[in-house]
């Protein structure tokens, strides 16, 4: 058991240079460099020779292998480099911004996962009833909205016309804050668990040891919870955690609609302005929490699943 | 018949339903099962007798459910039973075993639970002392070392062993009446014995009488005293286990009989093609019209065609359905 969490923690590294080394290049490739994205903002124009002194300064005029090894070699001892912009170390820079994004991401899912796995239970046990046919459909519904059109919505409607929660900020980190965001962030994923746990509900429901379970002379109810639960959970499971990562990479919008000071709003800034090394820090991060979320997945559902070895 | 009837089934029908139509799945099946009796009923697939058994426990789920007749058990009418009250039969009194032993046992549970619930379920026992007793329902089916197997998962158990499982959890309460669907199906051969065997052992010992669905002639002829061929959803005879391998008398059961393989034959007859019934078995939205068998039926006539024919009693106390019984 600790053994399989190490070796999938120790899996972990390969994947994350790989990523490292994509990102590396994809933005040495793109045309667009930090000194050329100040002159894009139309106020200044840097002359060639303060130019040449801050890409000497952040060694942007060495050959693309020579900074990749750089790169490489702050990598290993943790150091995410300088920030462009701010000059502060990206560590610093990120520290700031992960919680943020963290609390935004788990109280989104958590409105997911709250509305969603209900919603599917219970329109998998009445297949066909109203019930169903509403909970369905608003699964549907809930899936093609635009996150900023929701977002927007939400923002009329309960900051402006009923007043009831503040419209965008982080303001004191209070709860009141992370309402909207989070709900604009958690219809799309709690419609797409509410079918997921609708379509694992009835699969499981036709299943030969459900037919078992009722020759047994077991009620509908305690089959439900000695042998339905746990089998659906399984599939419920292995999807929040896929939905975790989704959720993460569309904070962006959500968090640019609401000014929340996340690593998603962080990231579009820094995108724009061509300050590489927090772009690279900040999606390292949010790969590395995408994995750290699948790992715990995945050994919660060796743990219920016992044909799932440890390896 | 002699004994007491222990579950009398009377002109079941079962109904499927497609686009609002229904079909007749099973019709006009009727037949009775004494109290220790191993009554077999055989035919190919699709020709109802799963429909039959899952019908006798109440277990038919949509498209399929009961459209008339009789279900008495130790005299009471089933059909009149509320949903709660079969459920209290099931699995205490009646109970079941079915083709495919891995997938009809929970994955996620230990075997030993699975078996506990009967307990609990009908002996109002609490988890511990139903684990206990798992055990010995464990050992009874003889599997070894049950104190250990008891917290394996179906994935790590042999077929024989998962279906020795089953057996355990079906007779865990002492039922009156075992159905056993194809029990032996899904298993090597010489599993099969093994568990036939047991079958036959523990049923004996606790009286409890078994009606074993198979398409295996050699084992109904070896199980059962009295055996039923059911074709196209219909009983087509009935008669004592020992007469109806030497005397079949429908043409169906004839070729059935015909088409069984016999050891040592070649060397007494001579190199022979087996003999097979051509054609396959109508589906229940097709049934032809007269007869149902009349279109595979070597000796079929215009009658046969026009007009359905009824069950006749023969003279050895067994019945039939076939104009030409004699």
């Amino acid at each position: 058991m600790i053994s399989f969490v190490l070796r999938r923690l120790l899996q972990m590294v390969p994947i994350i240079l790989a990523i490292a080394a994509v990102i590396f290049l994809m933005f040495s490739v793109i045309p667009g460099t930090f000194v050329s994205s100040m002159n894009d903002d139309g106020r200044s124009v840097i002359d060639a020779e303060v130019a040449s002194r801050i890409n000497k300064e952040f060694g942007l005029d060495d050959p693309v292998y020579v900074r990749f090894g750089k790169y490489v070699g702050q990598l290993a001892t943790l150091d995410l480099g300088t920030s462009f912009r701010t000059r502060q170390p990206v560590t610093t820079v990120l520290a700031d911004r992960m919680w943020p994004t963290a609390q935004l991401a788990f109280a989104s899912m958590l409105f997911a996962i709250v509305f969603g796995v209900p919603l599917g239970f219970i329109a998998a046990l009445r297949p066909g009833s109203w019930i169903d046919t509403i909970s369905m459909v608003s699964a549907v519904s809930g899936l093609s909205l635009p996150k900023f059109w929701l977002g927007l919505m939400l923002m009329y409607v309960f900051a402006l016309v009923l007043g009831w929660l503040p419209s965008f900020g982080y303001g004191d980190g209070s709860i009141r804050y992370l309402i909207l965001p989070s709900i604009a962030l958690g219809v799309a994923p709690m419609a797409l668990l509410a079918r997921t746990t609708r379509a694992a509900v009835l699969e499981i429901m036709n299943a030969d040891f459900v037919r078992t379970a009722r020759a047994k002379g077991m009620s509908e109810a305690r089959m439900v919870r000695w042998h339905l639960t746990r089998n659906a959970s399984v599939i419920v499971i292995t999807t929040i955690g896929l939905q975790f990562g989704t959720v993460i990479g569309q904070a962006v919008v959500v968090e640019k609609l609401f000014a929340w000071p996340g690593l998603g709003s962080l990231l579009v800034d820094s995108v724009t302005l061509r300050d590489i090394p927090v772009v690279q820090g900040a999606i390292l991060v949010i790969v590395l929490f995408f994995l750290l979320i699948n790992t715990l997945v995945d050994v919660v559902c060796a743990i219920i699943d016992p044909r799932i070895k440890y390896t | 018949m002699t004994g007491q009837a222990l579950l009398e089934v009377e002109d079941l029908r079962v109904d499927l339903s497609v686009n609002g139509r229904s079909f007749p799945a099973v019709q006009d099946v009727s037949f009775s099962i004494r109290r220790g009796e191993t009554f077999g009923l055989v035919g190919e697939s699709g020709c109802g007798k799963s429909i039959t058994a899952l019908a006798l426990i109440g277990l038919l789920r949509n498209p399929l459910s009961i459209a008339g007749g009789s279900i008495r058990f130790h005299g009471q009418e089933l059909l009149d039973l509320s949903p709660g009250g079969l459920r209290k039969l099931r699995g205490s009194r009646i109970s079941m075993i079915f083709q495919e032993p891995m997938t009809a046992l929970n994955p996620l549970s230990p075997v030993g639970r699975q078996i506990a619930e009967m307990f609990v379920l009908h002996k109002g026992a609490n988890w511990s002392e139903a684990e206990r007793q798992a055990v010995e329902a464990l050992a009874r089916v003889r599997v070894p070392a049950p104190e250990r197997r008891v917290k394996d998962y179906p994935h790590q158990l042999s077929g024989g062993m998962r279906q020795r499982v089953m057996i355990a959890m079906a007779l865990a309460c002492g039922p009156d009446l075992l159905l056993a669907d194809e029990p032996t199906t899904a298993l090597d051969v010489t599993v099969q014995a093994e568990i036939l065997d047991l079958i036959r052992e523990l049923s004996a010992a606790q009286g409890t009488a078994v009606l074993m669905i198979s398409h295996d002639l050699g084992l109904i002829a070896n199980m059962c005293q009295n055996v039923g061929v059911m074709y196209a959803g219909r009983l087509i005879e009935q008669r004592a286990a020992d007469s109806i391998f030497l005397t079949p008398r429908h043409p169906y059961t004839q070729g059935l009989v015909a088409s069984l393989p016999l050891l040592g034959a070649r060397s007494k007859f001579g190199r022979k093609k087996l003999k097979e019934i051509e054609g396959v078995v109508p589906p229940v939205v097709a049934f032809p019209p007269g007869c149902r068998f009349n279109p595979r039926c070597h000796a079929a006539t215009d009658l046969c065609r026009a007009e359905d024919p009824v069950v006749t009693p023969l003279p050895d106390s067994g019945l039939v359905r076939c104009h030409y019984h004699d």
